[in-house]
């Protein structure tokens, strides 16, 4: 069975209380529409389990397919120089048909960023890294595909329907 | 299915519409052959577009990536150029599957390459296959950790 690697740690983007029982990690492409079905999804899960679930968002862009996947995580990344990676996500998600560099100018500008910082920080070679390590993670821990999920360090294989993602979730919780 | 230690079969199969390639011009480096049903998988779950975006993580193993499916050269061009892919298919199309069939994984009922992988070493010896089930894409993780044993076992001999 797949195991995430490596689990998580302080270098990852985190929603949720650190002491939550279950951490639920998302593999994702800010441009890959199944990744956008999900999005709502997964804030659904997130506000029923809230307290007791911690999301964790890592980057695996599919670049040569999806011209606009790794711009779009360098925005995040780049917000989250400025500790606002959660609402530029969101941002990129909810506006997935409209991606474009000026559409995350604007997002950008949405989020009253430090716009000149984050241009500067869009360049830094040290984001892009971080990104690239993302995805190598997600290749080592058995990512397949776009969107892929890890339930408390375990790859979950099943559907990402709310059904179906909220019943495995109940799973993890109940006390053995 | 050739298996961990046998020697891989060499071949000769059309790249592009009007160049062959052969396994053996890779002698001396690792190789990824990776046989797949068929080319136009949906993008984000597709095989050949993830391998594309590790094409950096292979190099450093000193590896070279061949796709290989039972598609026409035409195909395999359209494809390419589609999911923008920077590494070779080749195209086992004439005589149909023969390439699949000397590795063991031609499907005779589908008429197709099997999903299987194999990681070849310098010496052209499998060192790792895997047969996956057609409908799943088996990722790189597995093609990552063999990669990784022969540059293990490299520096122990040496």
């Amino acid at each position: 069975m797949s195991k995430l690697t490596p689990p998580v740690n302080k270098n990852d983007h985190t929603q949720g209380p650190a002491s939550a029982p279950l951490t639920l990690v998302e593999y994702g492409d800010y441009q890959c529409p199944h990744c956008g079905a999900a999005y709502p999804i997964l804030k659904r899960i997130e506000h029923e389990y809230a307290g007791r679930l911690r999301f964790v968002f890592r980057n695996f862009p599919l670049s040569n397919v999806h011209e606009f996947a790794l711009p779009a995580a360098l925005a995040a990344e780049a917000a989250g120089k400025q500790q606002r990676f959660w609402e530029m996500h969101d941002l990129l998600f909810q506006h997935q048909d409209e991606l474009s560099r000026m559409a995350i100018q604007e997002f950008a500008m949405v989020l009253r960023l430090n716009i000149p910082v984050f241009k500067m920080d869009l360049q830094d070679k040290a984001l892009e890294e971080k990104i690239e390590s993302d995805f190598e993670s997600g290749v080592r821990s058995g990512v397949n595909g776009t969107p892929s999920f890890f339930i408390n360090g375990t790859k979950y294989n099943g559907a990402y329907d709310q059904r179906s993602l909220s019943k495995a979730i109940a799973e993890h919780l109940q006390p053995a | 299915m050739l298996q961990k230690n046998d020697l891989a079969p060499d071949f000769e199969l059309f790249a592009t519409p009007d160049q062959k390639f052969a396994l053996h011009e890779l002698r001396g480096r690792n190789v990824i052959l990776a046989f797949y049903p068929a080319d136009w998988s949906p993008v984000c779950g597709d095989q050949m577009s993830l391998y594309n975006e590790m094409l950096k993580f292979f190099k450093k193993f000193n590896a070279e990536l061949l796709g290989i499916s039972v598609d026409s050269k035409w195909s395999h061009m359209a494809y390419m150029q589609d999911r923008k892919l920077h590494f070779s298919l080749l195209s086992d199309f004439n005589p149909k599957g023969e390439t699949a069939r000397k590795y063991g994984v031609y499907d005779e009922k589908e008429s197709t390459c099997e999903r299987a992988l194999f990681v070849i070493d310098g010496n052209g010896i499998i060192q790792w296959s895997y047969l996956s089930p057609v409908a799943i894409n088996p990722g790189a993780d597995g093609i990552i950790e063999a990669l990784e044993n022969i540059q293990q076992n490299k520096h122990e001999y040496v």
